[in-house]
């Protein structure tokens, strides 16, 4: 132990004697594993609360397809659908985008008469009542986003332009709170009528039918019952909505392959510099040590405890930098890339996840190819005749 | 003969603070996890089958409800034109080949 100890320190000051050129090494490897532990990070966080989330949806979707695009879709289909032995319950839903030409914005239109009594504690404000005929406004609930980028609060007015062309007022009667904007953020919600009459939806028309099922099992089965009843929807089941998100937030998608691929390069090509060849000058240290009568495992021992020790501070500096971008600064780095082209984008607060799979993932991608690159050129020389190596 | 015992003594201190970080935000997690209990509910009330994350396209806006043409509206291999659009992956259904 003794011994380990003393080859241990004899790597510690062999690093020191080289201290610039080892603390940028330590610099740009902890950025490294900042960037790949901070998108792993925001990743698994993103997917783990989408997906958490999304478990309520509607277990089947139906879409009615015209000419490869999303239609209306009849009304009198749930009543078909809802004779289906399995189906729970067959609920239309309205919905549309709205662009909003004053904020240059996109809004997601949401029609709901209803609101379960737990909803309103994510609501500031209330929820909107029914509307009255008397009314020449429509109530409505918004998102953080929408009142933000509008600077609207409770009992300001939208006004919009329907699909007639007339104009229609909301009166915000609600905002969600930020909590929720991940879901919300864009939204304004309102009665069916509203958003019937600003749409131009025809009576008995939907934009599309949400279908709850008793049995989670019987779900593929009900879908293909469906099909065959109606061969010009589209369903689209819970399972699809969540390998959507896993897909979304995977591996594969395009964000994480550019940003892990390119740093990995960088690193990568650092590694390989490092790899090539030793100095002249850690050559001959290393023939001094022959010399003196170290042997070549202890040689090579040396230089494990050099790429471990500066892999151990890079890894665990850069973990906890990634930890504190993504969990305390809600990956402020990142919200460029993901924002896009969108206006309205939800603040985030990924919630603290971490896969144990993915860390040990980026430890296997940054830890062993530098150990490697550091012990490999020196496994030649630590063989080779001192007096070779000396001269 | 100190510095394996300063650089044994920073590992375990970064190791610390890390811990320390984690331990720190997971109290602070079960807040956050009431959020999502909240926001499960709403997606079960209003009946919601995406985020609102990216609203500047519907295939954006709602990834799992967009038809199978609109992210090659102009034709298959075009340019994409959000970035969003490049930074979110294919839906399974391009690659399942339909209901499984």
């Amino acid at each position: 132990m003794y011994r380990h100890l003393m080859i241990l320190e004899f790597a510690l000051s062999s690093l020191y004697r080289r201290k610039y050129k080892n603390l940028l090494m330590i610099i740009v490897y902890s950025m490294t594993v900042f960037l790949l532990a901070s998108l792993v990070l925001l990743t698994d966080s993103l997917k783990t609360e989408s997906i958490a989330m999304l478990e309520a949806s509607p277990e089947l979707i139906i879409q009615k397809l015209k000419g490869g695009r999303h239609d209306l879709i009849p009304e009198n289909y749930a009543l078909r659908i809802a004779e289906i032995r399995g189906v729970n319950n067959v609920l239309p839903r309205y919905w549309g985008y709205y662009f909003d030409p004053a904020s240059r914005a996109n809004y997601t239109f949401w029609g709901a008469n209803e609101i379960d009594h737990n909803i309103k504690a994510v609501v500031e404000g209330r929820f909107f009542s029914q509307r009255k005929k008397k009314d020449k406004t429509f109530p409505c609930v918004i998102g953080q986003g929408v009142s933000e980028i509008r600077f609207i609060g409770i009992n300001d007015f939208i006004p919009v332009k329907g699909s007639d062309g007339k104009l229609y007022v909301l009166k915000v009667s609600g905002i969600f709170d930020s909590q929720s904007s991940i879901l919300t953020n864009d939204l304004i919600i309102m009665g069916h009528d509203t958003i019937k009459t600003i749409f131009e939806i025809p009576e008995n028309m939907a934009t599309d039918l949400a279908v709850q099922v008793k049995n989670p099992r019987e779900i593929d089965t009900v879908a293909l019952k469906i099909q065959k009843l109606f061969p010009s929807v589209r369903i689209i089941s819970r399972k699809q909505i969540r390998n959507t998100y896993e897909a979304l937030f995977s591996w594969r998608s395009g964000l994480m392959a550019s940003l892990l691929l390119s740093s990995i390069a960088a690193f990568a090509i650092l590694t390989w510099d490092k790899a090539l060849g030793a100095t002249e000058t850690e050559k001959k240290e290393i023939g001094i040590l022959k010399a003196v009568g170290w042997n070549t495992p202890e040689v090579l021992e040396l230089k494990f405890f050099e790429g471990a020790a500066v892999s151990a501070v890079s890894f665990i500096t850069g973990m906890t930098l990634a930890y504190v971008h993504i969990f305390y600064w809600g990956g402020f780095l990142f919200v460029p890339i993901l924002r896009g082209w969108s206006i309205l984008f939800p603040k985030l607060t990924p919630l603290p996840y971490i896969d144990t799979v993915n860390i040990l993932t980026i430890m296997f991608l940054s830890v062993f190819p530098y150990i490697a690159s550091t012990i490999i050129p020196f496994w030649k020389t630590a063989v080779t005749d001192p007096d070779m190596v000396m001269k | 003969m100190v510095k394996h015992k300063i650089f044994i003594g920073l590992i375990l201190f970064e190791f610390f603070i890390l811990l320390l970080l984690i331990q720190n935000r997971t109290m602070s997690v079960r807040s956050l996890q009431s959020e999502v209990a909240a926001n499960k509910q709403m997606v079960s009330h209003f009946m919601f089958t995406d985020l609102a994350l990216w609203s500047e396209a519907r295939y954006t806006r709602h990834p799992s409800q967009t038809d199978l043409f609109s992210p090659f509206q102009d034709f298959p291999g075009a340019m994409e034109h959000f970035p969003s659009g490049s930074i979110i992956a294919p839906p399974e259904i391009m690659f399942a080949g339909g209901l499984e």
